[in-house]
């Protein structure tokens, strides 16, 4: 057991501190959180900045066009850039935490030089278009259908709260292929370019009052057979790669955040005397362990994959994690919805002004314990499948 | 960074589940439920095995390892519910002769709280008590001497037979406890207090979370078994919610406490105490539901888990004082 780091990692540390310290004053200030054409603008200009200091893609493989760097490297990134105040993957989320990852592991030398270094240099950005109206917690019952016809799938169908669908370039997107064979089995996982005719995006206004997700409306889009990452059918294996990605890596960066956001909170409260109240302050004092020990669980989760590939184990495959991103989303999901709560309790009054910064986080945090699966459904895997209890009827 | 046990602290952690598997399993439990020992000939056994000698240096015959070692047999310890003064043993070691090989044992008594509690006060050939030296203590105005005690802490020595005591009946079997009234504060020894109460919180953590992860695989193991509605429990949602939060407890506890053995640090190891006391605590709560009346049964073993975490969870740091360290810990 060791937490130090080795004088590579700690030389990473300094330069890309170095770095930070150089770009970041010269940054532009952030768009308005509703301005997504803005906010796209903003958040491909940073992840190109990265691109060309040589951090863009840093844990993905050199083939993939990463730069082949370990986890801890990658915790050291996310650790220092949120330190620094550096501006979130944002708009990049999806390409560069799930969609690329898993052209990385499952995509063809083809696909990868297609994909991959667009999304690296920040020029495309994707969205995920998995879930429908009839279809959320119980994915496998999706009915977007793809007909084969030549060379290209006709697809028609609708998806649901398409993240970042209006400004995406690219859609992972799955679609039934075979609607006789059983759910699970007929389904393939496809990249629509979303400029192509007949996709309709209708922005959803949200409870915060933006438009982060979208419907997007299916009608005849013809999309190339070489669009389909995997087999044909064979697309429900590749999404759980994509989910695994989800749920394992995806928050990482956001613990440091909450942990910076606790300590202003900590200095608020004793600024505006909320701090003499002994509940509010121990509130505040179980969250610091609370924080503190998903920090901890990244830390164990992060060394556990790294060890995988040693062990042969079923994490190593590809670096997809494993089940331990389903235990962290649980718990993480509903601490920062107690963060945000209490944040509210420090801000009395100031808790009804919708501009305020962490009352925005506190509306968001209510989507953690939804997207990318409800707690309800991580439940479910990690008893499944950590614990061996029989699956439910 | 490798956050991941080696080879050799597996193999550790391993050994430390057989050897207490074979010299103290369930009938050897209920036996302590009637007798809570600490048993003397497994005592000696366990010192042969280095169990109290482990972070003693190899010169003087100890077995030369450190505190993430005592971490992780101190885990294994709590998962078997092994009674007897534990913590204070392998703490003091190295203090009180004959303690390093099992042959004597040593209770650890907390002087600064009402009422001074003692566990095993039948079972401990000596007391050491320790005052003073808690953090975010020392803010005792006017006596300078006063407060500097406050701060490094001070520690005495006794003989068990010299030390008075009042009958206390305490709400865990396996834990005999007695109130002392009249703290002995003849015989000062040359302790470091603060780390001694530091140790002393991660240890008792260490065993909570020991607890916490048996009780999980004790409420899984019944839920794969037990049959209600033609269907195993655990197929019902309500059980597989109640398990999933115990696992996850355990994991953050987990966390937590191995990371803090290896910083060491007092807000560390705080926050640890505080998840291992939640996860013991809930995780025995939550394992005696999945167990339904079964659970309330004195035969069941969960309530055996719950009495001792509830116990360990007001030793070296309760969860108000630690929350409001912790607290101030934000704005340092
Ligand atoms: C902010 C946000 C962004 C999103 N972004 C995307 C995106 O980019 N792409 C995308 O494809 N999807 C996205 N989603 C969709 C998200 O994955 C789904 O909302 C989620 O999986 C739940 O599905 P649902 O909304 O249909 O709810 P339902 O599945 O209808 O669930 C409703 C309730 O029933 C419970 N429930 C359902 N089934 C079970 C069960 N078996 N056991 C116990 N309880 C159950 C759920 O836990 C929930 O409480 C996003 C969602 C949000 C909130």
């Amino acid at each position: 057991m060791d937490l130090t780091c080795t004088p590579e990692e700690e030389e990473f540390r300094a330069r890309l501190r170095r770095w930070l310290g150089e770009v970041l004053p010269r940054l532009p200030a952030p768009p308005a959180a509703t301005d997504w054409p803005g906010r796209r603008a903003y958040d491909t200009a940073w992840q190109r900045m990265l691109y060309d200091a040589g951090y863009a893609g840093l844990h993905w493989p050199r083939d993939a066009g990463g730069q082949g760097a370990t986890p801890a490297q990658h915790l050291i990134f996310l650790e220092e850039t949120e330190r620094a105040g550096a501006p979130y993957v944002g708009a990049n989320f999806v390409g560069l935490l799930h969609a690329g990852p898993t052209l990385a592991a499952e995509g063809t030398a083809e696909q990868r030089a297609r994909w991959l270094p667009p999304i690296l240099r920040g020029e495309e950005i994707w969205c995920q278009g998995f879930s429908e109206p009839d279809a959320g917690s119980d994915l496998a019952a999706l009915r977007t259908r793809a007909v084969r016809d030549g060379d290209t799938y006709v697809i028609n169908g609708a998806k649901i709260w398409t993240s970042h669908a209006e400004v995406a370039d690219w859609c992972e997107l799955l679609v039934r292929t075979d609607p006789a064979a059983p759910k699970h089995r007929g389904i393939s996982w496809l990249a629509m370019p979303m400029d192509a005719p007949g996709v309709t995006v209708r922005p959803l206004r949200t409870l915060a009052g933006s438009t982060e997700f979208a419907e997007v409306f299916l009608d005849d889009v013809r999309v190339p057979a070489g669009n389909r990452v995997g087999a044909e059918n064979d697309g429900w294996r590749v999404t759980m790669v994509t989910l695994s990605f989800e749920r394992g890596t995806a928050f990482v960066g956001e613990v440091v955040a909450c942990r910076r956001v606790l300590g202003a909170l900590a200095r608020a409260a004793r600024a505006n005397g909320r701090w003499d109240d002994a509940v509010l302050r121990r509130r505040l004092g179980r969250l610091h362990a609370e924080f503190t020990a998903l920090w901890r669980l990244t830390q164990w989760n992060v060394s556990e994959a790294m060890r995988a590939p040693a062990r042969g184990g079923q994490r190593g495959s590809g670096g997809v994690p494993g089940t331990g991103g389903s235990v962290f989303k649980l718990r993480y999901s509903h601490a920062r919805q107690e963060l945000y709560d209490t944040a509210a309790e420090v801000l009395g009054a100031g808790a009804l002004d919708a501009d305020h910064e962490w009352v925005a986080d506190r509306l968001s945090s209510l989507s953690y314990t939804i997207a990318a699966g409800t707690s309800q459904i991580q439940q479910n895997i990690v008893a499944e499948r950590i614990l061996g209890l029989p699956k439910g009827r | 960074m490798d956050f991941q046990l080696t080879d050799e602290q597996r193999a550790l952690k391993d050994g430390t589940r057989e050897l207490l598997a074979g010299r103290f399993g369930r009938d050897r439990l209920r036996a302590a439920v009637e007798d809570p020992g600490p048993d003397r000939a497994l005592w000696r056994e366990l010192g042969a095995a280095g169990f109290f000698a482990l972070r003693l240096p190899e010169k003087g015959g100890g077995v030369g390892l450190g505190l993430p070692e005592a971490v992780l047999v101190l885990e294994e310890a709590g998962r078997a519910l092994l009674p007897g003064p534990l913590v204070a043993c392998q703490l003091l070691a190295g203090v009180v002769d004959g303690v390093a090989t099992g042959e004597k044992t040593v209770g650890l008594c907390e002087g600064a709280r009402e009422p001074v509690l003692w566990e095993h006060p039948a079972g401990c050939d000596e007391l050491i008590l320790v005052e003073g030296g808690e953090e975010g203590g020392g803010e005792v105005e006017g006596d300078e001497e006063e407060g500097a005690r406050e701060r490094t802490g001070g520690a005495y020595r006794s003989a068990s037979d010299r030390v008075s005591c009042a009958p206390f009946a305490s709400v865990d079997p396996l834990t005999p406890l007695a109130r002392v009234l009249d703290l002995p504060r003849t015989d000062p020894v040359a302790l470091d207090v603060p780390r001694l109460r530091r140790e002393a919180a991660l240890l008792t953590a260490a065993q909570q979370l020991g607890s916490a992860v048996r009780t999980v695989e004790m409420a899984a193991g019944h839920a794969r078994e037990r049959e209600q509605f033609g269907a195993p429990i655990g197929s019902f949602q309500a059980v597989k919610q109640l398990c999933a939060q115990m696992l996850v407890r355990a994991e953050m506890a987990r966390s937590a406490v191995y990371a803090a053995s290896i910083t060491e640090s007092v807000l560390d190891i705080t926050g640890a105490k505080l998840l291992a006391d939640e996860a013991a605590v809930r995780n025995a709560r939550d394992c005696l539901q999945v167990h339904g009346g079964m659970g309330f049964t004195w035969e069941a073993d969960v309530h055996l888990h719950l009495k001792r975490a509830w116990l360990r969870a007001e030793c070296w740091g309760a969860a108000g004082e630690a929350e409001e360290l912790l607290a101030a810990g934000l704005i340092a």
